[in-house]
């Protein structure tokens, strides 16, 4: 086996917050993400899910230190860079990219379309061979867009375009990494599947690692080869993607794929669904022992005071005390 | 909440230390001998020095602060033997100019200043708000186009402009309102009297404050009627006319409580240009004579006292958006 | 009337700077007791104009309107479009409610649970707070919210998003209407809050009868509770039939794309998504031809150049299952059997 491109392990982002009680703030901790460990091979696709609150966003984020870790390691084509500083992170910040969700508000409205793709190479100070201009109109017609349209502002452009523009922003500078942070939820559907195509073809071309995060599972699926899924800062369960949606083994991921409606009526109608009871605990004070104890219907006592570590079943990795 | 006052109370008094400290700091700086400010054209060097020793000023200067400070819940004694003569507490120190305590001038200046600025705030409320209101509802209307040219003019006008219209037209050429020479008469003594005394430097104060607050409310309003929760309120079948008085100015109840409480705290320091034009003795007309009079007393009295009044309301303002926002509340 | 609700060849246009918007445009449907009607589209395709318009709740200052929109009233009936407002007001929240997308804004944030449930009921019954209250408390705990009593002296941002929602529900079913308008209910909610939520309004309609017009673009909610549905893209209906008929059978090119562009659960995952390529339409001065041509793969198979020159009709399949295109059905019916088929192996 090939090692990995990235490695994340035991990755921690406690965000401070308080409280006032009394003359005192009481200092208080939002567990965004809790102790996850995972690797990322090369050319790999591998899918973050869970529901909102769950940290999957905060870990993209702390992964390319655009947040900085509380602890653990983040070990990127063998170097640490969990501790490196900002002036150090800058020539590795080419190697990885990011693909936000909201393509209205993750472009700058008073820049041109060219300005845009073309300011990596400025802050890379990098000039690729054939000019920036050049460059630039070659990766717009890669992920879609007209050349003619180099001089257009975003507020041009309908919201997959402009999805289609923060794609080539992300791949300008051919990054070895890129973190998709829910690329397709803001758009229709129609529209969701060509992006998707985009980056699933963009990604076999140049063999980018990607990790996907998202709360749509069909899509998740869909596009991963690997897939984690987070409950309250926790990895409850990863796995290949066919394992984890045929097998199943954390109760959490079994409810999470049976909630999960399907566009075809006769099989919805024969389906037999599991509907958790109740939210999502704040991340502030979390369940002790297993976070999914309080909506589990599996719950025994170990489960509320021990926290099941991420251990093989089968051919998964699960976080259960009785797992399928 | 006891304890949310309590800790705010707190920090409302440090501020006061501070800002007694730096009015002090910065007279002490000034090139000129308080002493010889007391006395003008009769002054030699023996008066100059009494006085002096009189008022304190011979003392170094943490002492002369901490004696101001003490006076202020003491009270205090200035001279000796038969020119001794006290200001009761809470005394604000001597104004030499006037040779009165400034407690006391502030007692005759602070009722005036309090009931121009409350009369001119019931005005500016009811018509800002009100105008507001309508212009939002009928918008595009004439309603609205009224209020914009009121709101173009109210904030474009100088005050001392619009006070001086009213004082030479309304009261001098056209005699609608007669001048008044009587002075501040209280309300409960001789309401028609009192409302002669204020209503015009009511109306000319109010006008600039109405013309923003309509603004305001206007805009507000109008974003509030974008809101889903708006939308909710129409979809249960609720009239119009309940959607703006009741669910709407719910909403905007808070902003604007927030802005009127200080804006009528800024007021109470004085309403400079108003006193100034209608002649009427209050604490923003002290307060410039006492600046050109270098009166430190006078100053340093009024700054604190404006600077109280700002710290209070803001406590209030925070108290009462509690209370009108549970968000706030809860946390 | 045997139906709740009648909406026939509804048009609703309004103007922008850019010129007149026609977000809906003939639109046709029913809703009758104890169905659930979805009305799929994607931004932009005129479902949520549609349902807004149902209750009267469009812009009456700029809004064109024409057509009608029949709602049911026991033995009387009332037409939305020509009704006086007041009259309107009378039907909404008593005959017909409302449920919205965003529970977290949809609440007023300043008035407590209980007292916005209470008024929901005494504006169609004025002074019986009492009843009110008591209702109010009998429909949060329909809703499934555990200590009601107590819940309803709190405020909206005391509750989660999917508790919110029960709330929006309880407050929608205060005066028991007989027709529920639910606008992407559960769009901004958790899949596993999402199954709660559509669980609740199975339970609830089962128990009232209640009629429930669906608007989503959600196709696994619409398989998941619809009875019938209408797809809609650029303000005009394209499809329109039974729950089976739409996914097994689809006749309009638009819903074959549509179906064939979701990503698909247990399905292999290797297979490239087959997108439909192309933007939806801008809906200022829509041309007077089919709106999906542009993006249309089947135009070639219809008479020369009808596609980009004449409208196409809503015509019958069946009795019940109508679309909108030139291309001769039984042309599609095969080719769209095999198309469907071979998406979902």
């Amino acid at each position: 086996m090939s090692t990995p491109l990235l490695s994340v392990r035991n990755l921690q982002k406690y965000f401070p917050t308080s409280r006032n009680v009394g003359f005192k703030k009481q200092k208080l901790q939002v567990k965004a993400v809790d102790g996850i460990s995972f690797d990322l091979m090369k050319g790999e696709t591998f899918g973050l899910v869970g529901e909102s609150g769950c940290g999957k966003t905060t870990a993209g984020r702390t992964i390319l230190k655009l947040i900085e870790p509380t602890a653990g390691e983040i070990i990127f084509e063998g170097q640490d860079i969990t501790k490196l500083r900002p002036g150090l992170m800058t020539p590795l910040r080419s190697q990885m990219q990011i693909i936000f969700q909201d393509p209205f508000s993750a472009l700058n409205p008073r820049q041109t379309v060219g300005k845009i793709i073309s300011a990596p190479f400025e802050i890379q100070k990098v000039t690729p061979a054939g000019g920036v201009r050049n460059e630039v109109s070659a990766l717009m017609e890669r992920v879609g867009l007209n050349p003619e349209h180099y001089n257009r502002y975003p507020h041009e452009f309908s919201g997959g375009q402009r999805q289609r523009i923060g794609i080539a922003r992300a791949i300008a500078l051919k990054p070895k990494l890129i973190v998709a942070d829910e690329p397709v939820s803001a758009l229709d559907v129609s529209i969701q599947a060509q992006v998707i195509n985009l980056i699933d073809d963009l990604q076999k071309a140049d063999g980018i690692s990607i990790v996907f995060i998202a709360h749509n599972l069909s899509v998740v699926q869909h596009i991963s080869d690997r897939v984690a899924v987070m409950y309250l800062g926790k990895i409850m369960e990863l796995a290949k993607t066919e394992d984890l949606f045929t097998a199943p083994h954390h109760p959490y991921t079994t409810a999470l794929l049976s909630a999960v409606p399907q566009p075809d009526p006769r099989g919805e109608r024969n389906r037999e669904r599991i509907i958790l009871k109740g939210d999502l605990p704040s991340p502030i004070n979390p369940p002790a022992g297993c976070v999914f104890n309080t909506r589990c219907w599996k719950v025994q006592e170990v489960c509320r005071s021990k926290t099941p570590e991420l251990l093989t079943v089968g051919k998964s990795q699960v976080a259960c005390h009785f797992p399928e | 909440m006891p304890r949310f006052v309590l800790r705010r109370a707190y920090f409302a008094v440090l501020t006061l230390l501070l800002v007694s400290v730096v009015v002090y700091g910065v007279f002490s700086i000034l090139p000129f001998d308080p002493a010889a400010l007391t006395c003008g054209q009769k002054c030699t060097p023996a008066i100059v020095e009494a006085n002096r020793v009189k008022l304190g000023f011979d003392k170094p200067l943490w002492e002369q602060y901490w004696l101001f400070l003490s006076g202020i819940f003491l009270g205090r004694t200035y001279g000796a033997g038969s020119a001794e003569f006290t200001c009761p507490a809470p005394s604000f120190g001597y104004s030499f100019n006037e040779n009165m305590c400034v407690s006391d001038m502030l007692k005759e200046a602070l009722p005036i200043t309090i009931n121009l600025a409350i009369g001119a705030f019931i005005i500016w409320i009811i018509v800002g708000v009100g105008l507001g209101l309508l212009a939002a509802n009928f918008r595009g209307r004439w309603p609205d186009t009224i209020s914009t040219v009121f709101v173009l003019l109210g904030t474009s006008m100088p005050t001392f402009v619009t006070g001086l219209f009213f004082l030479i037209y309304v009261t001098i050429k056209w005699k609608i309102v007669p001048l008044s020479l009587s002075g501040y008469i209280s309300l409960l003594d001789d309401p028609v009297k009192y409302f002669q005394y204020f209503i015009l430097p009511w109306i000319t104060l109010a006008i600039l404050y109405a013309a923003f607050y309509t603004r305001f409310t206007r805009a507000t309003v109008l974003e509030t009627l974008g809101e889903d929760y708006i939308r909710t309120a129409r979809a249960k079948g609720l009239s119009e006319r309940v959607v703006l008085l009741k669910h709407t100015m719910r909403a905007v109840l808070a902003p604007i409580t927030t802005s009127a409480g200080l804006d009528i705290a800024g007021l109470i320091g004085g309403a400079i240009i108003t006193e100034s034009i209608f002649n009427l003795p209050g604490l923003g007309r002290m307060t410039l004579q006492a600046v050109y009079e270098f009166d430190l007393s006078v100053v340093l009295a009024t700054t604190i006292l404006a600077a109280t009044v700002v710290i209070m309301m803001n406590l209030i303002v925070d108290i009462a958006y509690g209370y009108l926002d549970p968000r706030v509340r809860m946390k | 009337m045997k139906n709740l609700l009648e909406i026939n060849d509804l048009k609703v246009t309004f103007p922008t700077n850019d010129g007149f918007v026609n977000a809906v445009d003939g639109v046709s449907l029913t809703v009758a007791p104890g169905e659930t009607v979805a009305i799929v589209g994607e931004s932009g395709s005129g479902k949520t104009v549609t349902s807004l318009s149902v209750i009267g709740l469009h812009n009456p200052k700029v809004t064109q309107i024409s057509g009608s929109i029949m709602v049911k009233d026991k033995d009387e009936s009332l037409d939305i479009v020509s009704a006086p407002l007041d009259k309107i007001r009378g039907y909404r929240g008593r005959v017909v409610s409302m449920i919205f997308q965003d529970p977290m804004s949809s609440l007023h944030p300043y008035y407590k649970i209980g007292s916005q449930l209470a008024e929901a009921y005494l504006v169609h019954h004025p002074g019986k707070k009492e009843a009110a209250n008591k209702k109010a408390i009998e429909m949060l705990e329909l809703v499934g919210i555990s200590e009601p009593q107590m819940r309803a002296r709190e405020y909206p941002h005391q509750f989660s998003g999917g508790m919110r929602q029960r709330v929006m529900i309880a407050m929608a079913l205060m005066n028991d209407p007989a027709l529920l308008i639910a606008d992407e209910p559960t769009t901004a909610l958790d899949v596993t809050v999402q199954a709660q939520i559509l669980q609740l309004l199975k339970d609830l309609q089962k128990k009232s009868n209640m009629g429930i017009l669906l608007i989503t673009h959600d196709l696994g909610v619409v398989a998941q509770v619809a009875d019938r549905v209408s797809v809609m893209y650029a303000g005009r209906m394209v499809e329109q039939g039974d729950v089976d008929d739409i996914f097994y059978s689809p006749h309009a090119p638009y819903t074959l794309g549509l179906l064939k562009s979701v990503p698909k659960m247990g399905a292999k995952n290797s297979e490239r998504l087959k997108a439909i390529p192309g933007q939806p339409p801008s809906l200022i001065n829509l041309p007077k031809a089919c709106a999906f041509a542009p993006r249309c793969e089947y135009t070639s198979l219809a008479p020369a150049g009808s596609c980009e020159s004449v409208r196409p009709d809503l015509i019958g399949v069946t009795e019940s299952h109508k679309s909108r295109c030139h291309v001769p059905e039984e042309k599609r019916d095969k080719l769209f059997a095999a198309e469907i088929k071979g998406a979902r192996a």
